[in-house]
């Protein structure tokens, strides 16, 4: 039988705010000792009471608005109770029935075909202190807990089931994580938790209208996890339908080392988390002039930028997308084309650095693990390297070992020519003799071109650049050459 | 002069800037009295003798530069149920029996900042569930008019340390009248504010939206003098409100000449003892006397529903406020343990009494999956009725004249397995809470020699207006000026 998939995710986004969600403890917990972000609000001490971070509501909203959703007049936060000990108050305050936005949506694109996927909701929380399992030499095991994440604000994006398959589902998580980051609200990094992502899973007959159970899956901690965990849970919810077995509703882990989805929890333990309006924090005003503030505050997004991209530099869509996805990357394109050459040189100049941005550049930064706003090479640095080639100076050849010298050492092209002695030889006197030594070397190669094999000459041209250890002008050398040999009758 | 443990507030300033009297002197003078009649009272969880004597001597330095407010080196007594730097804050339960607060209370920083000499700490019902202070895990407090006699409750302690001349002035706290009730019972005056009027940070939240600090005093005069500092907007409360303070003082004047004064008629309830209902009649008389139009036949239909309504929405908010207790942190912690579910599990087994559990259990109920709406969310809408037939009723009354309690201080004893006989002492002050308005208890009379309360009700921070009311009565009537024999 034929099964359709059905995926929802729901996203926890830490906001990057200065202070916490409820108290004035500083947010930024990455490389503090654990238990030093602390004060009684975020440690739930008795008599202690929460004052929302306007900060935080500005993010959300605006992160609401990119995602086009309605905005209400009012909003209120919730009590969500369950006991554990790394939540302090044994409640967390969130948002239940009056979120503070619903009904948005985001467009992906899928195989070269755009779709709108429905957001359900964006609300505001807060995250949870963080504990550490330990055993100690005994045997025995115990917890300790960090209490600097407690109170840190977090936002919570739903999306509608509305995605078919993991590949969708990898493409929303990144457009999101996209729009986040092009919004500055969220650092996005997925390995420390500060981007987040559950997600529903279940499968139905082709043509059904009814819901399957479904599964949460949780624990997936890179857009890989994500798109490896729910290939697998698809298949594994279609084989089990297959082999005529039953599906529950539960909650599954991704086990990154066994490739594995495993059942954390059934649908009869789950939790009543016993929603009630907190108490402490009366109905928030969302006024339309706040609103309608941050909505003209809003940065150009991914989308947009692509489309403009497209028009502006004559990118193709597919470069475009590339160089979007990232704002730090779309911002490094654009100031290395500041100030932009007139006519078809912009254009020219706008691919060449698409070029090397989504090429070189690319690979030295997956490769060293480099953040764009940590790499030591600048926009003008890259800019000036390719005036060089433009004037001969540099081959293309040379350019990508001087931009690697670049990007490790954070020099200018010009110093690193002028270190390395890597200029190109464009004088025909240079050449004379290395010409004169690769045509006696290659005698058989010579007189193959002399009977009329072209190809011969291009292997002659390459002993010479070789001979230059690609110092040489290549064009030059093919030009020389041909004189040379046909003077040589 | 009077002993000057008997002192009120005001007289104790006069004594104090005329220098007949200085704080370390009156500081002693109430240890001693701590001394010699705590053991029949039990009003204190802690003496802090030694920070009260420090805050006696900084008081006199004070003074003697000229730097004197009105409560300015007079000793207090604080509720153990706000949190005290350094001072531990037990709420007279197990579960925080060695709880030590690393920060003040707003009104805690406040009367400090206005000179304020505490005494100590007020032994209650354990986290504010209880109409005798019988709930305290710790002892028993008794009455000063009649040892063998509750002192109400919550507050117990801080309505019975003002009786018996242990603290000048007291704070307590109200959710359902655990201000009034024992002020009542102790015949001492007491208020519980227009809800938003005093920031409740640092107070350890029984139920959010109900619960409210204020003052317990031997005279109304008092009265205004504390709420004079300790109300106002808090940052650190989202839900006090900004709005200025009034100068409570000038509001106490002995006439009531155009007030209109409505006597509700559901508020002398079925089983109320006719002794209480005499008096609290007689009071109103007075009032009539002084000049207010009274009302005598006023109906609020809406108010037989408040006391079940209360009981959803307490226990509800109590249910997620105590379930911090959990060990990990803070407090009491059960260390035979299996493991960690067992361990917190045992902590709050062990650690809480049972009304405080018996409370848990009914907010849990009211709010688990299938409940919600029969129980919490219903009792919300009822709420909105309530508050909506006081807000039409003060629009033809100033004030509202009420019993306090329906009794007189019971036995010791007498309603401790009886919970439902327990709630229903608290059946004229809950409304108020759940309304959010304002509420004052003054000492009406005796029958039988136990005190009997007048409760004065208003709209919304119509503070003013009940201390007017009550002082004007106070005046008149005198009841003030007795002291227990003990």
């Amino acid at each position: 039988m034929e099964y359709e998939t059905i995926i929802g995710l729901e996203v926890h986004a830490q906001l990057l705010t200065k202070s916490k969600m409820f108290c004035g403890c500083s947010a930024d917990y990455a490389s503090a000792p654990p238990n030093t972000h602390v004060c009684p609000i975020c440690l739930g001490m008795p008599g202690v009471l929460p004052t929302i971070n306007k900060k935080a509501i500005e993010y959300a909203v605006m992160t609401a608005l990119a995602l086009n959703c309605t905005i209400p007049e009012h909003t209120r936060f919730d009590r969500k109770n369950y006991p554990y000990p790394d939540l302090m108050k044994g409640y967390q305050i969130s948002q239940y029935n009056n979120p503070l936005s619903r009904n948005g949506w985001l467009t992906i694109e899928v195989n070269g075909k755009s779709r709108r996927i429905g957001i359900t909701r964006v609300h505001q929380e807060e995250d949870v202190a963080k504990l550490f399992h330990r055993t100690d030499p005994s045997g025995e095991s115990y917890s300790l807990v960090d209490v600097n994440r407690s109170g840190v604000p977090l936002m919570e994006i739903v999306s509608e089931p509305d995605m078919r398959s993991p590949e969708e589902a990898r493409e929303y998580l990144m457009k999101l994580h996209s729009i986040l980051q092009y919004l500055g609200v969220c650092t996005g990094n997925m390995e420390e938790g500060s981007f987040r992502c559950d997600a529903n899973v279940s499968i139905r007959p082709a043509g059904s209208t009814e819901f399957m159970p479904k599964v949460e899956v949780k624990n997936m901690n890179s857009f890989k996890a994500v798109y490896r965990a729910l290939a697998y849970e698809v298949e594994r919810q279609r084989k089990v339908a297959e082999e005529g077995g039953k599906l529950v509703q539960e909650t599954r882990g991704w086990v990154e080392e066994k490739g594995a989805t495993v059942s954390q929890r059934s649908k009869e333990y789950a939790h009543d988390y016993r929603y009630f309006p907190e108490p402490d924090l009366p109905p928030l005003e969302l006024s339309r002039k706040f609103v309608d503030e941050i909505r003209s505050r809003l940065p150009e997004l991914p989308d947009a930028r692509r489309d403009r991209f497209i028009s502006q530099y004559s990118l193709s869509r597919y470069d475009a997308n590339l160089l979007t996805v990232s704002r730090a990357m779309a911002d490094y394109f654009e100031t290395c084309l500041k100030p932009l050459p007139q006519g078809a040189e912009a254009e020219k100049r706008a691919k060449t650095v698409a070029n090397w941005l989504l090429g070189e550049f690319s690979r030295l930064l997956n490769a060293t693990n480099i953040e764009i706003k940590d790499a030591k090479i600048t926009p003008q640095h890259l800019v000036e390297m390719l005036e060089l080639i433009d004037n001969g100076t540099l081959s293309t050849t040379m350019a990508k070992t001087v931009f690697e010298e670049m990007f490790r050492g954070g020099k200018s092209a010009s110093q690193v020519v002028k270190e390395k002695g890597l200029a190109q030889i464009s004088t025909a006197n240079e050449l004379e003799s290395v010409l004169g030594q690769v045509i006696a070397a290659n005698s058989q190669a010579v007189a193959d071109f002399k009977q009329g094999k072209e190809q011969a000459l291009k292997f002659l041209v390459g002993q010479v650049m070789k001979a230059t250890r690609g110092q040489a002008n290549p064009q030059m050398v093919n030009e020389l050459l041909r004189r040379r040999l046909a003077h040589s009758q | 002069m009077a002993s000057e443990y008997d002192l009120t507030v005001h007289e104790a300033h006069d004594l104090l800037k005329s220098r007949k009297l200085s704080s370390l002197e009156l500081t002693k003078a109430v240890l001693e009295r701590i001394h010699r009649v705590e053991d029949k009272v039990h009003s204190f969880v802690t003496v802090t003798e030694d920070m009260a004597l420090t805050q006696a001597r900084q008081a006199d330095e004070n003074i003697k530069a000229g730097n004197l407010s009105p409560l300015t080196g007079i000793p207090a007594l604080i509720k153990d149920v706000m949190c005290t730097k350094g001072v531990k804050t037990t709420c007279s339960s197990k579960m925080l029996s060695n709880f030590i607060p690393p920060y003040d209370a707003t009104v805690v920083e406040r009367l400090k900042a206005a000179g304020m000499v505490m005494m100590g700490k007020g032994n209650m019902d354990e986290f504010a569930m209880g109409s005798s202070t019988e709930n305290s895990a710790f002892f028993v407090t008794h009455n000063p008019w009649d040892l063998d006699r509750v002192p109400g409750g919550s507050s117990g302690g801080s309505a019975a340390s003002v009786a018996a001349g242990e603290a000048i002035y007291a704070l307590g706290s109200d959710t359902g009248g655990s201000i009034r009730q024992p002020a009542g019972f102790c015949s001492v005056a007491g208020l519980k504010p227009t809800y938003g009027r005093v920031s409740r940070y640092g107070l350890v939240a029984f139920a959010s939206s109900l619960d409210q600090i204020g003052p317990l005093t031997k005279d109304v005069t008092d009265c205004a003098l504390v709420m004079n500092v300790i109300a106002g907007y808090d940052v650190c409360d989202s839900t006090s409100v900004d709005r200025q303070v009034p100068d409570y003082t000038k509001s106490l004047v002995p006439n009531l000449k155009g007030l209109r004064i409505g006597v509700p008629k559901e508020y002398f309830v079925q089983g109320m003892e006719s002794g209480v209902e005499q008096v609290v009649r007689r009071a109103i008389g007075k009032l009539e006397e002084l000049g207010a139009e009274v009302e005598w036949d006023v109906s609020l239909p809406h108010t037989r529903y408040a006391l079940a309504c209360y009981y959803i929405i307490a226990p509800s908010e109590a249910m997620a406020n105590l379930a911090r207790y959990d060990g990990v942190k803070y407090g009491f912690s059960a260390k035979e343990a299996e493991n960690m579910w067992d361990a917190m599990e045992k902590t709050r087994q062990y650690g809480f009494g049972p009304e405080v559990k018996r409370r848990i259990m009914l907010g849990t109920y009211a709010l688990s999956a299938g409940y919600y709406e029969a129980y919490y969310l219903k009792a919300q809408k009822v709420r909105t009725l309530i508050s909506r037939e006081f807000a039409e009723t003060f629009t033809r009354y100033d004030a509202l004249v009420t019993p306090t309690s329906p009794t007189v201080p019971f036995r010791i004893g007498e309603k401790a397995d009886k919970p439902l006989q327990m709630y229903l002492s608290d059946v004229c002050t809950l409304p108020a809470n759940i309304a959010g308005i304002p509420g004052i208890s003054v000492p009406a009379g005796f029958t039988d020699g136990l005190p009997v309360g007048m409760q004065i009700l208003g709209k919304p921070f119509s503070e003013e207006t009940l201390f007017r009311v009550a002082y004007a009565y106070e005046q008149a009537a005198g009841w003030q000026k007795r002291r227990p024999n003990l």
